[in-house]
């Protein structure tokens, strides 16, 4: 690559703000939750950019419905997929430089390193408001890649994201440590698929039981961020690569996320 | 030797890696002459010595899913305790999710620590038939964090399968962690020279999920892991008050029963989501001993009777071959 050597952030100069979305624990909605607050920050009128990092796992491509044919290399490296014409929301999957995506990818830890290593700072990313990393659950070879190569650019901080259960608030009480131990900011917890409203009957059922989120936020000291409920019609949107944000405004689910997104914007305003 | 010797540095790929002695990390590290000689990548001895310590071990299953939090953990834990419910059967649950140990609370031994005895670390007992084993009960506090890279965790898995002191077990059951990485590469190799039943495929019914389970079936295909069936977990919500079903996890692309047909794969059953099933895993209990008429229970003891079977079928096979 052709990155002038004198500039030491290279691709990632011109981005402004860059966030981790982080749990210990699989499947409570990383890939979800950094979907719907990225569509709900560029409808914000700010630059977002989605880098994917789950090797084993990359989800991005099918909740944004954009393929790998649409990516492209340029002098100073990857070109991102834009989801938009105004080009407000770029993506980066690392499942795009995989030969065959529906292949297992079986590496080990070394291996994964030094794609993902290679791959955090060769996205021409061009000036971005915010920056979302979606990670793959765990705190392993991933993780630690993305930091090491992340630490000559400035990393604002994590997202952590749990389910309210304690199978759950327990592995990210982990995560927390984990945090800690590589001096990565907390800028707060999300709990999501709080509670299911009965679209028959309005009744509420806490299928993951509920608060776990909170509580784990007041445990451990950090900023509550909100709680998302379990929500049938985002699960839909997010499999049909729609966006929820844009068709269903009136949904408590919508309202749980702008406000999530708005807290956001502003911790990353005020360092 | 070990995979990663405690003087490496902490990018060591690994001694038995291709890149052995040969990395950039491996410049400067003591063992570079020996690592780089090839010596190191021979077939690790271990191999040989699980291959003996597994010969009392009648039954392995793995439980899979390349997608996180699908319920992988919570049917593993669930197996466990159906089959263990037959007190004339051995029965253990070993963990290999190193980063995310959810097993020491699903079975209500949160805190719990491993005792060394005489022949090896021995496993927490949840009933005089039903052993586990996690990392979880390697750690001192709820905070402690496992950060390791992938070469450490496979010694901590080849350590679990060898020198755990598991004494003559009719089953033993084995939880993994989300996707196809270290662990599940560790586990089939240090599992080769014994002979594994095969793999319990987890899903939830969406194409997120589908997608990169597909990858996991393709992995077991790769490394010859014959798969048992395939479960759908968090199948559907009756609503308590009212009686509808919600799909929550739309099977947009057909669901677990489209794929098995397509793959030619056995669907064990499918399981519907049950907040009691939830609560059961956060206190620790059994949900088939607590909900036991439920929907969801019935559903659990029909998968656990195949797989018996099937790991039954096996033997008689087995037999009529020699
Ligand atoms: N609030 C919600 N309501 C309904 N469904 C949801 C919600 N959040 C996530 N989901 C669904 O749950 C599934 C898991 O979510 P997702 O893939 O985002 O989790 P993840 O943490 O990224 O998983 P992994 O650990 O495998 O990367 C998806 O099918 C998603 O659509
Ligand atoms: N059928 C179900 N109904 C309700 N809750 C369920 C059901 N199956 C699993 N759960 C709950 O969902 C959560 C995730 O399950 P579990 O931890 O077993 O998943 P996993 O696949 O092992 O996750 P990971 O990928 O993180 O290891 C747990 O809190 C569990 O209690
Ligand atoms: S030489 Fe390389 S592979 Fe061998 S122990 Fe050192 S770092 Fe590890
Ligand atoms: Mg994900
Ligand atoms: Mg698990």
């Amino acid at each position: 690559m052709t990155r002038a050597k004198s500039d030491p952030d290279g691709n990632l100069a011109q981005v402004r703000h860059v966030v981790l979305v982080l749990s210990g624990k699989g499947g409570v909605g990383k890939s979800t939750i950094t979907t719907e607050l990225a569509l709900a920050l560029s409808h914000a009128g700010k630059k977002v950019g989605i880098l994917d990092v789950d090797l084993c796992g990359p989800s991005i491509p099918r909740m944004l419905s954009v393929g790998r044919s649409d990516v492209h290399q340029c002098d100073s490296g990857w070109v991102p997929v834009y989801t938009d014409a105004q080009k407000r929301l770029a993506i980066m999957s690392i499942g795009f430089l995989l030969e065959d995506p529906d292949e297992a990818v079986v590496w080990r830890g070394p291996k994964k390193t030094a794609l993902i290593g290679q791959f955090v700072s060769d996205v021409a990313w061009g000036e971005l408001d915010v920056l979302l990393i979606d990670t793959p659950p765990g705190t392993s070879d991933e993780h630690l890649a993305v930091l090491e190569n992340l630490k000559k650019h400035r990393v604002d901080g994590a997202v952590l994201v749990t389910t309210p259960q304690a199978v759950s608030t327990g592995d990210v009480r982990r995560e927390i440590t984990f945090c800690k131990k590589t001096g990565v900011h907390i800028l707060g917890i999300i709990e999501n698929m709080s509670g299911f409203v009965c679209p028959h009957c309005s009744e509420c059922s806490n299928i993951f039981s509920k608060g776990g989120g909170e509580e784990l936020a007041k445990l451990t000291g950090s900023v509550f961020l909100g709680s998302v409920p379990l929500d049938p019609l985002l699960s839909s949107s997010i499999e049909e690569g729609k966006d929820f944000t844009q068709a269903f405004p009136d949904s408590a689910t919508f309202s749980a996320i702008s406000s999530i997104s708005k807290t956001l914007l502003n911790s990353l305003r005020t360092p | 030797m070990a995979d990663v010797p405690d003087n490496a540095p902490e990018h060591c790929p690994g001694t038995a890696s291709e890149q052995a002695g040969k990395s950039a990390s491996c410049q400067g590290c003591p063992n570079q002459v020996l690592c780089a000689s090839g010596a190191t990548k021979a077939p690790d001895p271990a191999i040989a010595e699980i291959g003996e310590k597994m010969s009392t071990v009648k039954h392995k299953i793995l439980v899979l899913s390349g997608k996180g939090g699908v319920g992988k953990s919570t049917f593993s834990a669930h197996l466990a305790h159906a089959l263990a419910s037959d007190s004339t059967k051995e029965v253990a649950l070993l963990d290999v999710d190193i980063c995310g140990p959810s097993i020491p609370r699903i079975m209500g031994l949160e805190g719990e620590q491993v005792h060394q005895s005489g022949s090896g670390w021995s496993p927490v007992y949840v009933d005089d038939n039903l052993a586990v084993m996690s990392i979880g009960f390697l750690l001192s506090s709820p905070d402690d964090a496992v950060i390791w890279r992938g070469p450490k965790k496979n010694g901590m898995i080849k350590q679990f399968l060898r020198d755990v002191d598991w004494g003559d077990l009719d089953y033993l059951i084995v939880d993994t962690p989300p996707g196809t990485s270290d662990e599940h590469l560790s586990i089939v190799q240090y599992l080769s020279s014994t002979h594994v039943d095969g793999a319990v495929i987890i899903t939830t019914p969406q194409e997120l999920s589908l997608q990169d389970v597909r990858k996991e079936i393709r992995f077991c295909q790769k490394v010859k892991l014959p798969i048992i069936g395939v479960v759908e977990n968090m199948s559907g919500f009756v609503c308590p008050k009212c009686k509808n079903t919600s799909q929550i996890f739309p099977p947009t692309t057909g669901g677990a029963e489209k794929m098995c047909a397509d793959l030619d794969l056995p669907l064990l059953g499918k399981v519907p989501l049950d907040p009691r099933i939830a609560r059961s895993c956060d206190e620790g209990k059994s949900f088939l001993n607590e909900v036991p008429d439920s929907p969801a229970a019935e559903v659990y003891q029909r998968i656990v009777q195949r797989i018996q079977d099937y790991c039954s079928n096996r033997v008689r096979e087995e037999q009529s071959a020699t």
